[in-house]
């Protein structure tokens, strides 16, 4: 609580606002900025000052509570309220610190990657994209989670689309990506619709109490429960929705898509957890089947599916691309068990995968910097040409298959204990299956950079180059943050239950602790 | 060819000054009007149906407009480009900019009351939202412009390969 | 049928709908996917715009006639909250279509606005890059580019 102390007052009150509107308001000034680097140092500065925002609030959370903030002093049923508790802190504090952390990666992969009349646009629309991420996580108003989800989803678009000075393919995946995350954003706001039509409000909380009224039986609701859920599936690549995932990541920029595998999907996942579990009530008969039946049952599907996808794959970023569908597998089988220990795992993979697939999308991105490197077997000999990077990108590997020490080891274990506790054992085979999957394609990569012999160019072994400084510190950081959270990892456990917490009281307890936190500001004008 | 040595513009392209007169004349007559619609609808929004979205939209067809009539290039003297990409953010600040002075003055995040606390027939929800309205308007006009440049320039030819125009997600 | 035509709006949505999703999935143009996704957001704003409809209910927008008090108020500013409170208490007795949806689609336009702009933009940019905006062709094109291994 020392720490706490250290943030001035109004960061606290003013907070759940303000990390969504610094960006936005830094964005539309990046944008105008004449110089790169004035811009790359703008978007570092202010996606620090969010993540500085994100801790207190966080801190504030922990020790105090869920904090209330009602946009333009409207008391919240009626006016947009935006509302921070141990369930989205954690996510909030993860989206500003992968973002501050990529952006110093930024620097020399943009002027790489993304031509130079087209950079300050980009970093002006990276902003644009965090502060659509941080508002869809920040607001308690289901109405605004669409809007802020089609701002992070447009400027992403762009920004995937503006890989293709690099390669074309990224215009046609951007595409893909376009159609399929509008149909999931419209989608998801037909759900809101039909819950506005049966609840009459916008503002989560009051949703769900009016939801508590209505109860389980009304058809529209289950409808509305169908549509949000496919809606999300969409977003956040539940296994058969999961298509344009994999040529998004691979052809956009690559520190972008560094942020976005940490980021976008857990947004989403975030959103599926909020909407599940405290708008609806999962003791609901029709949720707790589709919990069990769709959530976690498409989950173990994408597992094994996307792994064994990920084998096949020639290129690397597709390669991590697919096990990315099969980590969101993992946190949907967690979610699905809806039990203290199951949300506990799922939520913990959350915060791990988004550390450890960070990691290996920025390595990834320094191998095509130093030699144009895309493809699994052009990997020969890394180990000797790129020391630092290629330790870094094993380190976040070994994560990736849950080696005893690292992140993903914790959650994976936290998960087989869940699925023991619930007699799910098939779910703990699928585990074990996957993981052996996820050894065989990190391992393919990890033996073609260490086992294979240099490659020659002109009958000279290709000397090494290893990535300049700005690139494997953040590299080294997610890499070393995978290993010390994975070694001691009381902090991001207690986070966890702390969030499971928030899901299993459910929607009733939500209500009463959030709505009088809101600062209440004395009318002095009379409306 | 008669040069238009009278008028500051610059001669028009042959074709379009011979056989357009009636697209010309009805043209300058509609613009003005549709530009002050616009802004009629802009500042009537605080009693009526309108608003700066509705506005700027209608503000940016008369530009769009007189494009068409009298060619892109001409256009693009008129309201050039990198006008639109100031204007664009400058919406935007104004937008957020009426929030932040609302921080300064005490109050929540676009809390108008804070611009005229004493008032008791909310002074201040006018100002508020007068001052939002004109950002909306600013930026909706640009984007508009922006998307409308960026296609329009792109005709015919494969020239050049900028990038696509990224447009910024308002909000209305 | 009459249950058809006791839900119009229902069915307009619904007929909307899939016809947008159906071409969005069926076609191969690039162009007829951003027409299919168009028609498939407009069948939601539909939607939306129904709802709000009440039965008997007017335009929500203040008219001068039903709300001098309103008016008046600018110039009496002494009297405002007493001139606020009577109006409320008139407006209690009318019945207004609910304004929330509307403001709702014109966030849901703009995001649809944009939406179409960045696609256009793709389809353009895609146009440049491969001289085609057929899918097939383009998977053509990537599948060569998949076994060259083309990276610029």
């Amino acid at each position: 609580m020392d720490l706490l102390s250290l943030f001035p007052e109004w960061v606290l009150v003013h907070g759940p606002a303000a990390i969504v509107v610094l960006p936005l308001m830094f964005g539309a000034l990046v944008a105008l900025s004449p110089s790169e680097k004035l811009s790359w140092a703008t978007t570092w500065i202010v996606t620090g000052l969010s993540g500085l925002m994100s801790l207190g609030l966080l801190l504030q959370v922990i020790s105090h509570g869920p904090i209330g903030y009602a946009m333009g002093g409207w008391k919240p049923p009626l006016g947009i309220a935006y509302s921070v508790d141990a369930l989205n802190a954690p996510i909030l504090l993860l989206i500003s610190v992968v973002a501050f952390i990529c952006t110093i990666y930024a620097l020399p992969s943009v002027v790489a990657e993304v031509g130079p009349k087209k950079r300050s646009t980009f970093y002006a629309v990276f902003l644009l994209s965090f502060a659509g991420l941080m508002g869809m996580v920040a607001t308690a108003d289901a109405f605004n989670v669409f809007v802020f989800l089609e701002i992070s989803s447009i400027s992403t678009y762009a920004l995937v689309a503006m890989g293709s000075s690099r390669d074309r393919r990224a215009l046609p995946s951007s595409f893909n990506y376009l159609i399929m995350g509008s149909i999931g954003a419209t989608f998801f706001v037909i759900g809101i619709g039909f819950l506005y039509m049966q609840t009459g409000t916008l503002n989560m909380m009051d949703m769900a109490r009016v939801l508590q009224d209505i109860g389980p039986g009304d058809r529209v609701v289950q409808l509305a429960f169908a549509f949000i859920v496919i809606g999300l599936g969409l977003k956040l690549a539940m296994f058969p929705l999961h298509t344009w995932l994999p040529t998004a990541y691979a052809y956009a920029p690559s520190f972008f898509t560094a942020f976005l595998a940490a980021t976008a999907t857990k947004a989403a996942l975030y959103l599926l957890m909020r909407f599940t579990f405290t708008v609806f009530d999962p003791s609901w008969d029709f949720i707790s089947t589709a919990l069990m039946v769709i959530i976690a049952g498409l989950g173990t599907i994408g597992m094994l599916a996307a792994s064994l996808q990920a084998i096949f794959q020639s290129d690397i970023r597709r390669v991590l691309a697919f096990s990315s569908v099969a980590q969101v597998g993992y946190i949907l089988l967690g979610i699905g068990m809806a039990t203290t220990l199951g949300l506990t795992a799922g939520y913990l993979h959350i915060l791990n995968h988004a550390v450890m697939k960070g990691a290996l999308f920025l390595a990834v991105g320094a191998f095509w910097y130093r030699f144009g490197i895309t493809k699994v077997s052009d990997m020969r000999g890394l180990g000797k040409t790129m020391p630092w990077t290629m330790a870094g990108f094993t380190i976040a590997g070994l994560s990736l298959i849950g080696v005893p020490g690292t992140v993903g080891f914790v959650s994976k274990l936290a998960l087989v204990q869940a699925a023991a506790e619930n007699g799910w054992w098939w779910a703990i085979g699928v585990i074990v299956v996957s993981s052996v999957l996820a050894i065989v394609y990190v391992g393919r990569m990890i033996e073609q950079a260490y086992f294979q012999p240099v490659p020659k160019i002109n009958d000279r072994y290709i000397k090494r180059n290893e990535a300049p400084l700005m690139m494997l510190i953040p590299l080294w950081t997610l890499a070393l943050a995978s290993v010390a959270f994975g070694i001691n990892s009381h902090w991001p456990m207690s986070l966890a239950q702390g969030a499971a917490q928030v899901l299993n009281d459910g929607p009733i307890l939500l209500i009463r602790e959030t709505m009088p936190a809101i600062p209440a500001i004395p009318s002095t004008g009379g409306h | 060819m008669k040069p238009q040595s009278k008028t500051r513009f610059k001669p028009m392209p042959e074709r379009s000054e011979n056989q357009h007169v009636i697209l010309r004349v009805v043209a300058k007559l509609l613009i003005p009007l549709i530009a002050v619609y616009g802004l009629y609808v802009h500042f009537h929004g605080d009693y009526g149906p309108g608003g700066g979205f509705q506005a700027g939209v209608i503000f940016a067809s008369s530009i769009i407009l007189y494009a068409l009539i009298f060619g892109l290039d001409e256009a693009k003297r008129v309201v050039p480009p990198s006008w639109i990409r100031i204007i664009m953010s400058l919406g935007v600040l104004v937008f957020g900019g009426t929030g932040v002075a609302t921080w300064l003055l005490g109050g929540e995040y676009l809390n108008y009351t804070m611009f005229a606390p004493d008032s008791t027939h909310a002074a201040g929800q006018h100002w508020g939202i007068f001052a939002v309205e004109i950002g909306v308007l600013l930026t909706v006009t640009s984007v508009i412009l922006a998307i409308f440049y960026a296609f329009g320039s792109r005709g015919g030819s494969r020239r050049g390969s900028h990038s696509p125009n990224p447009v910024d997600g308002d909000k209305s | 049928m009459t249950m058809v035509f006791e839900h119009f709006n229902f069915a307009v949505v619904i007929v909307l709908m899939m016809t947008g999703l159906f071409a969005v999935f069926a076609s191969h143009n690039m162009i007829k996917k951003l027409v299919g996704l168009s028609v498939f957001q407009t069948s939601v704003f539909l939607l939306y715009i129904s709802l709000s409809k009440v039965t008997g209910g007017r335009p929500p927008v203040l008219s001068k006639k039903e709300l001098h008090g309103y008016g008046d108020s600018y110039a009496k500013a002494g009297d405002g909250a007493d001139a606020a409170y009577k109006t409320v208490e008139k407006t209690a007795e009318i019945i207004y279509s609910n304004p929330l949806p509307h403001v709702l689609i014109l966030t849901a336009i703009v995001v649809g606005v944009a939406t179409l702009a960045i696609g256009l933009a793709l389809v353009v940019r895609t146009r440049e890059e491969y001289g085609s905006i057929e899918e097939d062709e383009i998977d053509a094109y990537n599948y060569q580019d998949n076994l060259e291994g083309v990276s610029r």
